[in-house]
């Protein structure tokens, strides 16, 4: 119970901080946001780690496996196109970032 | 290392994850906040690996290469037009991902390894996490297929379709329920997941196109929570953090896409909107005589001698592909002392965002993006607004108080107020939501009929021209 109410504090504290950092985020950023945001949601392979290297089952492995994969997809790409998006965004009088 | 070592570094990587989203806020730390982003999550990788509890790395080296070649693969590969898609699939990933370990890890737990006891708050972050990882990983599927045109971008609206939904809701939480009941086996968890990937799957085969930048926010939303629900079951802050974080970003995003629509979510979601098209009749009769069409070479010479000229791209430009030409034109007229600057419907586009990614990608500097707050009153001082490939975004009858049109009380780019309007598109045919539009009929308005690429590319040479001749 104790470890429950724990965790949902941290739960409720980081949703507002969450509503807090990213409430003023202007409409010109709001694919590199939600592409950033959706890699760092990646996080899930953190967990993923743990889980497939204790290796138990065939079963888990395979799962494990998986969403080891998935979620190295989901952390890696989302980075990248981010990236890759936001090297585009220039200013008048700033060079473009790309050849 | 020990435990508390390692949660450190989890509060660390926490730290760059909030640093980051807060600099992804502005154009010019943007770079810096995705990079603070991706160092927080290779620091928590790093420690990750260092778990006692890993008793074997072939099969996590073997997920991080094929995953990794595959993410880079599209990250790279992807054309800036096809970004909706991609970030659909990434986000169904990450919930996928989630579902699959917590299943992984309930299986682990039953035969005795893994954790100490299977607590209440292990099976119920377990089937939260599996119900919603289960309807990210399926909803982004469908979103992705019907933004890659795999599936029809319109509505499917299958009969009893609420009935149907609310039947599969109830039998996925009830299964859900049973596990918390019950935590003796896992059946009850793998048939909740996979009630709830079918509900994903109807949940979205409704939804029309134009109304995607929603969906992509709330399944962006959901993938947020489905890693928070991991973090419970593994009672591991970094994902409990990093995951409601980026729940609380896709709601936000989500919120204000529906009030850019002037629309609620739930009406988002479950009213079909789009599958109606307006009928022939009443587009005759507002038509009829009325609309005046023009050459790009007239639309030049009108151009020549504006002071100021505004563009309004909708989804139209990216399916024409037609973002380098209109940035092309845009520095073409401010070459000749025009001002030229760009009004962007929040909901323009498949996601949001989607028009200015675009035009950065086009070379377009992103002082001359503006928003609808900052467009809107500039109107009645321009001379020229040019729409390519917009169409509800741009229609007055939004206006009106008529609650039974789907647009009724959307913001609009007021561009009828401009000195003359020259609307780009392919034919008088209706928009998304599926009733005419008057401004093609007003008498400020020229239609210039064709493809927006081809017809930018004459407007151009035909103002080259027009400038040689001087």
């Amino acid at each position: 119970m104790e470890q429950f109410v724990s965790a949902l504090t941290i739960f409720v504290l980081a949703l507002f901080v969450g509503f807090e950092v990213i409430n003023k985020v202007p409409p010109l950023l709001h694919t590199p946001l939600m592409s950033g945001a959706n890699a760092i949601s990646g996080i899930t392979l953190v967990g993923t780690l743990v889980t497939s290297g204790v290796q138990l089952t065939t079963f888990t492995t395979i799962l494990g496996f998986l969403a080891v994969a998935m979620a190295t997809a989901n952390v890696v790409g989302g980075f990248l196109v981010t990236q890759r998006m936001l090297a585009m965004f220039h200013g008048k009088d700033e060079k473009a970032g790309r050849a | 290392m020990p435990e508390p070592a390692i949660n450190l570094f989890y509060l660390l990587a926490s730290v760059l994850f909030i640093f980051g989203l807060k600099d992804l806020s502005h154009p010019r730390t943007a770079v810096r906040g995705n990079l603070l982003g991706s160092l927080g999550m290779l620091i928590a990788i790093v420690v990750t690996l260092a778990d006692r509890r890993i008793v074997s790395f072939d099969v996590i080296i073997a997920g991080l290469l094929i995953g990794g070649l595959a993410g880079a693969w599209m990250a790279y590969r992807v054309e800036m037009t096809a970004v909706p898609q991609v970030v659909a699939i990434f986000n169904g990933f990450g919930g996928g991902a989630s579902a699959l370990a917590v299943g992984a890890a309930l299986e682990e737990a039953l035969k005795g390894g893994f954790v100490e006891e299977i607590s209440v708050q292990f099976t119920t972050a377990a089937a939260v996490s599996g119900i919603i990882g289960g309807l990210s990983l399926t909803g982004s599927a469908v979103a992705f297929g019907k933004l890659q045109g795999l599936i029809s971008e319109k509505p499917l609206l299958l009969p009893m379709r609420h009935a149907i939904n609310i039947a599969l809701a109830a039998a996925s939480l009830g299964f859900g329920v049973w596990l918390v009941v019950d935590p003796s086996g896992s059946s009850a968890f793998w048939w909740s997941t996979f009630i709830a990937s079918v509900l994903g799957i109807l949940l979205v085969m409704p939804i029309g196109g134009a109304d995607m930048p929603v969906v992509i926010a709330l399944l962006n939303s959901y993938s947020g929570i489905a890693a928070a629900g991991h973090g419970w079951v593994l009672n591991n802050s970094v994902l409990i953090i990093a995951g409601s974080l980026v729940g609380a970003a896709g709601f936000i995003l989500t919120v204000l896409m529906s009030k850019a629509m002037n629309r609620s979510l739930p009406n988002v979601m479950f009213a079909g909107v789009g599958a109606e098209v307006a009928t022939e009749s009443s587009t005759d009769d507002l038509y009829a005589g009325r609309v005046k069409s023009a050459s790009p070479e007239e639309v030049a010479m009108l151009m020549e001698d504006a002071r100021r000229v505004v563009i309004t791209p909708g989804y139209g430009m990216a399916v024409a592909h037609a973002q380098y030409v209109v940035g092309d034109l845009s520095n073409v007229l401010a070459s000749r002392g025009i001002e030229v600057e760009f009004g962007i419907h929040p909901v323009a586009g498949r996601m949001p965002g989607h028009m200015n990614v675009l035009l950065a990608d086009a070379d377009v500097p992103y002082d001359r993006l503006k928003d609808l707050e900052e467009i809107n009153p500039t109107f009645r001082q321009t001379d020229i607004v040019l729409v390519i490939g917009a169409n509800d975004v741009v229609n007055p009858s939004a206006r009106e108080a008529d609650p039974s049109l789907p647009i009724a009380g959307m913001p609009i780019l007021d561009v009828d107020q401009a000195r003359s309007i020259v609307v780009v598109k392919r034919s008088l045919s209706p928009g998304f939501a599926g009733i005419p539009n008057p401004l093609f009929a007003a008498d400020n308005t020229l239609m210039l009929f064709g493809d927006a690429k081809a017809v930018v590319t004459e407007l151009i040479a035909a103002l080259k021209e027009g400038g040689d001749v001087r």
